[in-house]
């Protein structure tokens, strides 16, 4: 029976990223991946680095996990594409200025560089904005990467450091200090980190919902967009908890591509294409920037984000000891991984954190049972 | 949201190939109302693609036939229709590249002859310019590219390299050496079956004579195409000796790969890379036909007969069309003897060197994808298949490079502009298809 | 008359800025081809022409009359219409 200190379940960017910290830190990791590493919600999502201010306690993660993945960029090999090409949060009115106001404020109180730009100011940063907008706020620090190449640095550096990577079984029950694969081997770990995603089959209880998400990528258009660009009313689409949302969200890629959503999806488990919404999400888009509707669109696909109720992600014990989740991190798992990696690593070693982390125990959630074999 | 009104058919032929014409025409003959929808300008497909007013092209009776009596049946054809999904409810969306009109069709019966794509296998400097397919070079002189004078070198393998290299000819091209991969061992059972087929015999042998000057060389193969800024040579082998052919151009293509994405995004289920069908040509998905080289690469009579078969079922003319069955099994056997006689020696996985391009829209080397695990790792990781093309140049090739499958397929199945992801069906305004013509 | 004694009608279009006379309803990418001019520049640096001749493969990709991406195996010439190699 193979031994490790830490089994890590999932082997997607938040696993990964997990399994890297782990190993750096000396401990004998396995990493249980039943399908392709970074093939789920990491290859859906769209790789953008920002700080969120949905509520303190996001702020806080948020920017200390970009601060993170800036420290690290200069290892990041070229097929991660780390741009720091910013965000600028879209304002169509004055009522969404004010609230731009409002977020400069927040963001200076918690250190967070961003500059105010008024209407004139927006359309030469972003000439392909529609005239006619307020303005908006530049967090010139965010960025956007690559994923599923991120991932895999993540993976092959834990790998490097001595991890191990099981692949191609699917883990089917808890045990205590052990994790029992489909084919029948267990695997025994003092300490199990739950990475799934919205794979809840080993919890099924935990208080997750998928939300689902559709992305477009277009042809190759470089200099079309320069930042990340995000309207305000994301938050709002972000928080809904029981309807159909579409925000407008575009993000230039390296390669001159065009990443452009988003659209969330409460109560649907289908990965089909939903035209109705897609249409939405599009039209929603090019309300914003309206010469989107002539580029070449090359490819359409879904993910689910795994939403918690509070809409902050689950690092640390869960309630039977030895099992740990790293999980929930709805549309924030690339921007998390990192922060979220190096909390789930002071919980294992019994460190102290660098932020205040106790907003996302897992505790915090009452219906949470773990099921054993 | 911009609502287009649907058009509605009795019947709806994706396809204007061979076999999409004679699936249409039989079922005009039956009276039912047929409408054909294709991505080119005129009909004929590939194999009878018509070429522009200035092009050679060489007489085909059998193709003049085909188009006239499609002409003179009641089929209408929407050309310049490319699809790019299917929605609920047997509903079909188009586009038009040249204006970007965006149109609804639903149907009761469905038959998809989206035919056949060359399979394309990376060797060093297959990216040059002057490197075509060989169907491809065929093309893109119907499309008025005069090859007069041009010294050319046909390779890779099937019957489409004869059919190229006299075409090419016949338009003024010196075809200095013609490289067929299979070895005579695996052609001469094909070129013997043949004697049970006596008019592809002639055809055969009409080109053989046409060729008669050129080195026709079996068990031969591109190992690499040689020039700095374009083509000025080819490297040919034959297992044992390795020999220069300086050209102009190299027509390059191995066999054909089957257009199954349509079918797939509908629910067909395939079986080794095909579509399957019943005896009618009825696929697994219920009202949804399918015939000619998705189903298996066969060869155009065999197309014509499953075309025909296809047209008179979903016209639901089931004796007409049982009494084709037997004609069309013969043409099929035949064709299995096609894949045997032409399958791919193992040599052609190891032509690509670690630099070499496997996946041309976004470069992508041998080396790079060496070590990956899956085609979804690949993709994943290189970008392997991501490109415009949607992995239809590199997926035949990954497949045989590496063994990996790629079934995902989903909409849209070709590039679109963003604003036809917008529109969507106004199912209000469905209008039948003869009337408004 | 018959077909084959009618002078072929041309039109004229413009290759990276250069003028150049072609028969009516060729495709634009035999117009580059003839010029020996590049559809496009691959991820790499390559130079790239028409592959397939089916529109299947984007290798024939240009700018045409301003817009980018298109497959030139696909359209035929029309009269001014503007082909640039893509970057």
């Amino acid at each position: 029976m193979a031994s490790y200190d830490v089994l890590i379940l999932g082997a997607g960017i938040v696993g990964s990223a997990c399994a890297m910290e782990c190993a750096q830190a000396g401990l004998r990791v396995g990493i249980i991946e039943p399908s392709v590493p970074g093939g789920a919600a990491t290859a859906a999502g769209m790789g953008h680095l920002v700080v969120m201010d949905d509520s303190p306690a996001q702020l806080a993660l948020s920017n200390f996990s970009r601060d993170l993945w800036s420290n690290i960029a200069a290892l990041l090999p070229d097929t991660v594409e780390y741009e720091p090409c910013g965000t600028v949060w879209v304002a169509a009115d004055d009522e969404e200025m004010a609230e731009v106001q409002a977020k400069q404020r927040l963001y200076a109180q918690a250190g967070i560089h961003s500059e105010i730009l008024n209407s004139s100011e927006l359309a030469r940063e972003e000439p392909n904005l529609r005239a006619g907008l307020a303005g908006g706020l530049l967090v010139p620090d965010d960025g956007v990467i690559y994923p599923p190449a991120a991932s895999n640095f993540f993976l092959s550096t834990a790998l490097s450091q001595g991890a191990k990577l099981l692949r191609g079984k699917a883990a089917v029950a808890l045990h205590p200090e052990a994790v029992k694969l489909e084919d029948g081997t267990i695997l025994a770990a003092k300490q199990i980190v739950l990475a799934t995603g919205s794979d809840l089959r080993l919890l099924p209880s935990l208080p997750i919902q998928k939300r689902k998400g559709h992305l477009v990528i277009t042809d190759r258009y470089p200099g079309f967009v320069r930042h990340q660009l995000v309207e305000l009313g994301y938050l709002k689409s972000a928080h809904k908890l029981t309807s159909d949302s579409v925000a407008f969200n575009v993000q230039p890629r390296r390669t001159g591509q065009l990443l452009i959503g988003s659209s969330r999806q409460y109560g649907n488990d289908d990965p089909a294409v939903d035209a109705s919404i897609l249409a939405r999400m599009i039209e929603r888009a090019q309300s914003y920037m309206p010469r989107l509707a002539e580029l070449s669109s090359l490819r359409v696909w879904t993910g689910f984000r795994a939403a918690t109720p509070d809409k902050l992600p689950l690092i640390g014990p869960a309630s039977e000891p030895g099992v740990f989740l790293a999980i929930g991190f709805e549309g924030l798992g690339i921007t998390n991984a990192p922060g979220a990696a190096r909390i789930l690593t002071d919980h294992l070693l019994g460190r102290t954190s660098a932020i205040d982390a106790s907003p996302f125990l897992p505790s915090r959630v009452p219906t949470l049972e773990p099921s054993y074999a | 949201m911009s609502s287009i009104p649907t058009r509605h058919s009795e019947i709806l032929v994706v396809g204007a190939g061979p076999a999409g014409l004679a699936a249409a025409t039989a079922a005009a003959s039956t009276c039912a109302k047929v409408t054909v929808l294709d991505d080119n300008p005129g009909p004929g497909g590939q194999i009878w693609r018509s070429g522009i007013a200035s092009a050679s092209i060489t007489r085909d009776p059998a193709r003049d036939a085909a188009i006239r009596c499609f002409r003179e049946s009641k089929a209408v054809l929407l050309a310049g229709r490319r699809v790019i999904d299917a929605g609920p409810s047997q509903t079909l969306r188009t586009f038009v590249e040249e204006t970007g009109v965006i149109e609804t069709f639903t149907w009761d019966r469905l038959i998809l002859a989206t035919g056949a794509r060359e399979r394309f296998l990376p060797f060093p400097g297959w990216t040059l310019p002057g490197v075509f397919g060989a169907g491809g070079l065929q093309a893109l002189v119907k499309g008025g590219y005069s090859v007069a004078g041009k010294r050319v070198v046909v390779a890779g393998t099937g019957p489409l390299l004869l059919a190229v290299a006299a075409h090419l000819q016949e338009d003024g091209a010196q075809i200095v050496a013609i490289a067929e991969q299979a070895g005579l061992g695996s052609l001469l059972p094909f070129a013997t079956r043949l004697l049970s087929h006596p008019a592809k015999l002639v055809q055969g042998a009409r080109y053989r004579a046409a060729l008669s000057r050129v080195p026709y060389r079996t068990g031969c193969w591109p190992v690499a195409a040689e020039g700095t800024a374009k083509l000025t040579a080819v490297l040919l082998t034959d297992g044992s000796k390795t020999w220069t052919e300086p050209c102009d151009l190299l027509a390059c293509g191995f066999h054909l790969v089957p257009n199954t994405e349509l079918a797939v995004l509908l629910g067909c289920k395939l079986k080794d890379g095909c579509v399957s069908v019943e005896p009618t040509q009825e696929t697994t998905v219920e009202n949804v036909y399918c015939v000619g080289e998705p189903t298996g690469i066969a060869g155009l009579d065999a197309a014509l007969v499953q075309g025909e078969i296809a047209g008179l079922a979903a016209a639901k003319a089931e004796t007409q069309a049982k009494a084709l069955f037997k004609r069309r099994d013969r043409e099929q056997a035949f064709g299995k003897g096609l894949d045997r006689a032409f399958a791919l020696r193992p040599e052609l996985r190891t032509l690509a060197q670690p630099d070499t391009i496997v996946c041309r829209c976004e470069d992508v080397r041998y080396a790079q994808l060496q070590s990956q695990p899956s085609w979804t790792d690949a993709k994943l990781q290189t970008r392997c298949g991501m490109g415009p093309c949607q992995g239809r140049i590199c997926g035949p090739a990954a497949q045989t490079l590496f063994g990996w499958q790629n079934t995902s397929i989903r909409p849209p199945i070709f590039p679109v502009p963003l604003s036809a992801l917008i529109s969507e069906p106004n199912s209000r305004e469905t209008t039948q298809l003869q009337e408004t013509l | 008359m018959p077909r084959d004694l009618c002078p072929p009608v041309r039109v004229q279009i413009w290759l990276n800025g250069a003028s150049l006379e072609v028969p009516e309803g060729t495709m634009a990418s035999t117009a580059l081809l003839a010029a020996g001019v590049p559809c496009r520049i691959s991820v790499a640096g390559e130079a790239r022409t028409a592959l397939c001749g089916m529109g299947i493969c984007f290798e024939c990709r240009a700018t045409v009359d301003g817009i980018p991406h298109r497959r030139t195996c696909q359209l035929p010439c029309h009269e001014g219409m503007r082909l640039e190699t893509q970057p």
